[in-house]
């Protein structure tokens, strides 16, 4: 990746999607979310508002950076080699459908290799049985901004495949910059570290969702309350209606 | 002798069913449309480096892909694969979108030197400025749309022959016009693919927008005008 594409990439669109999400978030109720919380919360729910390209684009382009290194490149280890051959089969095998996914990714993109965990494909739905097999890898492609935090996944790896990230170098030889990038680029100790994060996660909401569910099978009284606290509201207004009359 | 022209004649109409049935069975394939102009005879608003890739690759490479997906569709209609047949939808448009709409965009490019930029007149130049006020608003307001559209895309002057008058829209990646209304008409699009510019104008797209006006050839536009809203 040319010093040339760098400079452009980073100090100019990256800088340009920084610079004009803070010009439009000041003064508004997004000021003072987190990043992430803004993208949520923009994407709404797919009918996107306006702030969700300029932060998902900032978020997107610092997770890109951090996903290569000089003289990256070669193979993962540990448990992340692990995981990536119980859900592609082998090495092999996995770069081979990234390079496809971002290959194929038609227009403005990316493509993510992501860790999905314990939920339905349900909207705010929790799987209610959750198993070691819903904690998988996967391998997904991005339309412009959009990025796996709208549905839930945590990132682990994701190449640009704008015309932007590769043109200057490669022009419309995009496959030939993919593969650049898996063989020199790729730090796969970064991946490994977003991992471990990921399943940390993982196993927090585990715990969150056992101590809900516990709380629901002792039945606090909290709901009882809450009715009659309904009940005493109802005669009052009953009470209005009457001396209004 | 009656016999013999029995004979002949059944041969001819076996002879003609086999062409009809081999017509039907032949896929018309695309190629690649020569440019009226040299590659570099739209400096210096567009370089003649972006217009060789441009055309020589990613035109030829929709048409190589369009050309695949078509003859993928047609096994898998006589084979009755629905499936497939939908499931090639998407690349049926991204790539035979990519081949009209940049087939298009030759057209709508000229060099000075044949007039390319020179602004429209007769019905055309009447239309703009019924529609838009002004050329100068038109052109803006199809800057601003372009320059605003994100990730890739086109912005097109187009005739809505229904309503019988002129619109600006926008279309993401390569999808024709026509998506976006079957009563639209394209006149003028303009490539906001960023390998329409990057080479030269890198991330600062407003800049082509405003240069670009400098070759487009609104006689063609003005040509497709008049024929459409006859």
């Amino acid at each position: 990746m040319s010093r040339e594409t760098l400079a452009y990439h980073w100090g100019k669109h990256h800088r340009t999607y920084v610079e004009n999400l803070n010009k439009q978030v000041v003064g508004t109720d997004l000021e003072g979310l987190s990043l992430e919380d803004i993208i949520i919360v923009t994407y709404n729910k797919g009918d996107i508002l306006p702030a969700f390209n300029n932060a998902a684009q900032a978020w997107n382009h610092d997770f890109f950076w951090e996903s290569m290194k000089p003289g990256g490149g070669g193979k993962p280890s540990g448990d992340l080699l692990d995981l990536i051959e119980r859900d592609f089969g082998s090495f092999e095998r996995f770069i081979e459908e990234f390079k496809a996914a971002a290959a194929t990714q038609f227009g403005s993109g990316w493509a993510w290799l992501a860790y999905k965990a314990n939920r339905l494909d349900v909207e705010n739905a929790v799987n209610p049985w959750p198993s070691e097999k819903d904690k998988e890898l996967v391998i997904v492609k991005s339309p412009n901004a959009v990025n796996p935090l709208v549905w839930d996944y945590f990132p682990l790896l994701t190449i640009d495949v704008w015309e932007h990230a590769y043109y200057l170098d490669f022009q419309n030889r995009r496959p030939d910059y993919i593969s650049v990038f898996m063989e020199k680029l790729v730090s796969w100790e970064t991946v490994n570290t977003r991992l471990e994060k990921a399943k940390a996660r993982a196993a927090e909401r585990e715990m969150e969702e056992e101590r809900r569910r516990k709380e629901e099978e002792e039945g606090k009284p909290t709901n009882e309350e809450e009715d009659d606290d309904d009940l005493e509201m109802y005669v009052d207004n009953d009470n209005d209606d009457s001396e209004a009359e | 002798m009656a016999l013999r022209s029995l004979a002949t004649r059944k041969t001819l109409t076996l002879a003609l069913k086999s062409t009809r049935l081999a017509q039907s069975r032949a896929l018309q394939t695309f190629s690649l449309p020569d440019l009226p102009y040299d590659y570099g005879a739209l400096e210096p608003s567009i370089s003649g480096e972006i217009m060789q890739l441009h055309h020589q690759k990613h035109h030829q490479t929709y048409i190589t892909n369009y050309n695949k997906a078509l003859e993928q569709l047609h096994d898998a209609i006589q084979k009755g694969d629905s499936s497939t047949v939908v499931k090639l939808q998407s690349a049926i448009k991204f790539n035979g979108g990519g081949h009209i709409n940049h087939s298009i965009f030759w057209k709508n490019l000229a060099p000075i030197s044949v007039r390319g930029g020179e602004p429209p007149h007769g019905s055309l130049g009447w239309a703009i400025d019924t529609n838009f006020g002004s050329l100068e608003s038109l052109i803006q307001k199809m800057n601003a749309e372009g320059a605003a559209l994100q990730g890739s895309g086109w912005v097109w002057l187009g005739l809505d022959k229904e309503l019988k008058k002129l619109v600006v829209e926008t279309t993401t990646n390569q999808d024709p016009l026509v998506t976006n209304g079957p009563n639209l008409v394209p006149l003028l699009g303009i490539d906001v693919w960023e390998h329409a510019y990057y080479l030269q104008y890198k991330n600062v797209r407003p800049d082509y927008l405003k240069n670009v006006w400098k070759v487009i050839n609104w006689k063609y536009a003005s040509e497709v005008y008049e024929k459409e809203s006859a």
